[in-house]
């Protein structure tokens, strides 16, 4: 790692597990420290870009100017129910079954 | 906060004295729109399981979403009807949550800059009291689908019908102080959505739905924590959620626990509020901006133009309703709760062959309907002149026999048996002097039940007021000489004509003329 890393934002064990359940990623235990590495070298890379003087300028969403492009309100598209559930491992009557959620 | 005694009156007891509820609430409103947020999939209710999916819906790989423009306009009158700052530039962020029913894994909604900014929302009180609500901002979001838990014993059923169609969520305040002002301001809110044509604000199917956010402290205390009531799906709901909520967190303060900041759910069979998610897992949803959307950006000429399109607001009808017929703040605010209600009163009360619906444009002939009226003539399409009805009177009737008989059937005034040409040649068989009050209520319940012209019922039953003195001249004469002891106490005390009176309307069905009676009985009397 860099000096450039003293601004750059860390994740600890605990940060690493939690990430990996939000999104239901199932990681070991035994993976954990490796990833928390890569995930920090990763951040420390990023962090170069606090390097730039970024104050008064407006975010760039876009490197040509562009509008955002619209549809009319006409319905276009659906009653596809069959391709909607091709690929579900399990379906039933055109709905997708997925194994039980309790709130 | 400007009266002390109203505040007061909000306030609930405790065991330690009077605890004040603060309640914000989070409403969900389905867009009116024919196709989704951002796909061409129809938004149309009860289809076929995943048949209104399209591919964008399900998220399957590659597929971009492209906005709704009409989606984008609803969202702008809407701000627009709540008073509000419209953002001509606005971004769609991700909010990353997992669950079945969301095939992304993140809803498109916005965080940082919602397309609606601050607005209010006046509100009427049933005691007569106005309060001004805050509208915190209002922002475009996808709906997810829909998961039915109860139809296989290990798996649930998911439907992708509703993924995508356009919400838009307003959030207001903390401003609401009892369970009276919360459903004041849903229902307020719901009559806004409607006249705009931006959301049916049908809640029993979904269509509107609200998040109430509610927490107790001692007034003037800073605001306690509060708990997240989700999803509540009727206005009255809304009202028991509050109460029993806000009762639940008293007792467990002045028990010495503290409340805990989570999401509950209500359940109008138990009345009580239950923990919907442990707090584990306290939601974090990593929200940032959707890299497939550019910002959602439109000019203020788009804006203007479609403000010059608005139809008549209920705040701005009432205040008509008030200067233009003459109607008590109360009966006008009765009126305008629903577009449909104010239409059928103004079609009664201005004798309109059309009922005045304000579709775009239509705005200034009705104005210059009602300026005439005011006058008190009505030109009809067909040439001839109608003379109005009496405001007042069409106001009474409308509120007190149409709604309290709508009320009782359970049935919509779009649906009323009723129309509002026949209430009004009741109403002018009534000014006429041709029927009594007694027998046009009677009238109302026969056109109610069977139909048919008001003025042919009462030709071919009979029911046309006796005024002709003297038959109603016999009628008296018999009932004084039946009664010598009655007609002694009468005399002594005046007031018991009115027995003599009621005798008289009897015995000729209700159809004599109440006035005519009572004169001709003191002369008689000689009191």
């Amino acid at each position: 790692m860099s000096s450039d890393s003293a601004t750059a934002a860390t994740v600890d064990a605990a940060t690493v597990r939690r990430i990996a359940h939000l999104a239901r990623i199932a990681v070991a235990e035994d993976e954990v420290s490796h990833l928390q590495g890569e995930l920090n070298a990763m951040l420390a890379f990023v962090a170069q870009l606090s390097e730039v003087e970024v104050a008064g300028v407006a975010p760039m969403t876009s490197v040509m100017p562009m509008k955002m492009k619209e549809r009319d309100d006409q319905v276009t598209d659906g009653e596809i129910a069959d391709a909607i559930v091709q690929n579900a491992p399990v379906s039933e009557e055109h709905f997708f079954l997925v194994p039980k959620v309790v709130e | 906060m400007s009266a002390p005694a109203s505040t007061r009156s909000k306030l609930i007891k405790g065991m330690t004295g009077d605890w004040e509820v603060v309640i914000g609430l989070e409403v969900h409103a389905q867009v009116s729109s024919r196709a989704k947020l951002f796909s061409g999939a129809a938004t149309e209710f009860g289809g076929a399981p995943n048949s209104h999916v399209s591919l964008v819906d399900a998220a399957m790989p590659g597929m971009l979403p492209v906005i709704n423009k009409e989606c984008v306009a609803q969202a702008i009158r809407t701000g627009l009807g709540l008073n509000a700052k419209i953002n001509l530039k606005s971004v769609f962020d991700r909010k990353n949550y997992f669950y079945p029913d969301l095939p992304q894994g993140y809803q498109i909604s916005q965080y940082k800059e919602p397309i609606v900014g601050e607005g209010i929302v006046d509100v009427d009180l049933p005691d007569g009291e106005s309060v001004a609500i805050g509208v915190e901002r209002l922002h475009l979001e996808q709906d997810a689908g829909k998961s039915l838990h109860d139809q296989h014993p290990s798996m649930s059923y998911v439907d992708l019908n509703r993924s995508g169609v356009a919400l838009m969520e307003i959030v207001s305040k903390p401003d609401l102080r009892s369970s009276a002002e919360a459903m004041a301001y849903l229902a307020k809110l719901r009559a806004i959505l409607r006249y705009l044509g931006t959301c049916d604000g049908d809640m029993e199917k979904g269509s509107l739905r609200a998040d109430v956010n509610v927490s107790v402290r001692k007034p003037g205390a800073p605001l306690g924590t509060r708990c997240e009531i989700k999803n509540v799906n009727s206005i009255r709901f809304v009202g028991q959620a509050v109460e029993v909520e806000a009762r639940r967190q008293i007792e467990i303060i002045e028990d010495g626990g503290k409340i805990d900041q989570e999401t509950r759910l209500y359940d109008p069979n138990k009345n009580e509020t239950r923990s919907m998610r442990s707090k584990e897992e306290a939601h974090d949803y990593r929200y940032f901006p959707d890299p497939d959307l550019l910002p959602l950006e439109f000019t203020q000429g788009y804006v203007d133009e479609l403000k010059s399109k608005l139809p008549e607001l209920p705040d701005d009808k009432q205040a008509r309703f008030i200067t233009a017929f003459g109607l008590s703040p109360y009966d006008a605010s009765v009126l305008v709760a629903e577009r449909e209600s104010a239409e059928f009163f103004e079609t009664v009360t201005l004798g309109l062959t059309t009922s005045p619906k304000t579709k775009s444009g239509g705005q200034a002939e009705l104005v210059a309907k009602v300026g005439m009226a005011v006058d008190s003539k009505v030109t009809r399409a067909d040439g001839r002149e109608d003379t109005k009805r009496d405001p007042k009177l069409a106001a009474n009737w409308v509120i007190n026999e149409l709604f309290g008989r709508l009320n009782k059937e359970g049935r919509d005034i779009a649906a009323s048996p009723v129309s509002a040409a026949q209430l009004g040649a009741i109403l002018d068989l009534m000014a006429d002097g041709t029927i009594s009050g007694k027998i046009a209520k009677d009238l109302f319940e026969i056109v109610w039940t069977e139909g048919g012209d008001p003025r042919d019922i009462v030709e071919a039953r009979g029911m046309k007021q006796v005024t002709d003195l003297g038959a109603i001249e016999k009628v008296v004469d018999e009932i004084i000489a039946q009664n010598p002891d009655k007609v002694e106490q009468a005399r002594a005390k005046p007031q018991l004509i009115g027995w003599f009176v009621g005798q008289a309307m009897k015995s000729s069905g209700g159809k004599a003329n109440p006035q005519a009676v009572n004169d001709l009985i003191k002369r008689k009397l000689g009191v």
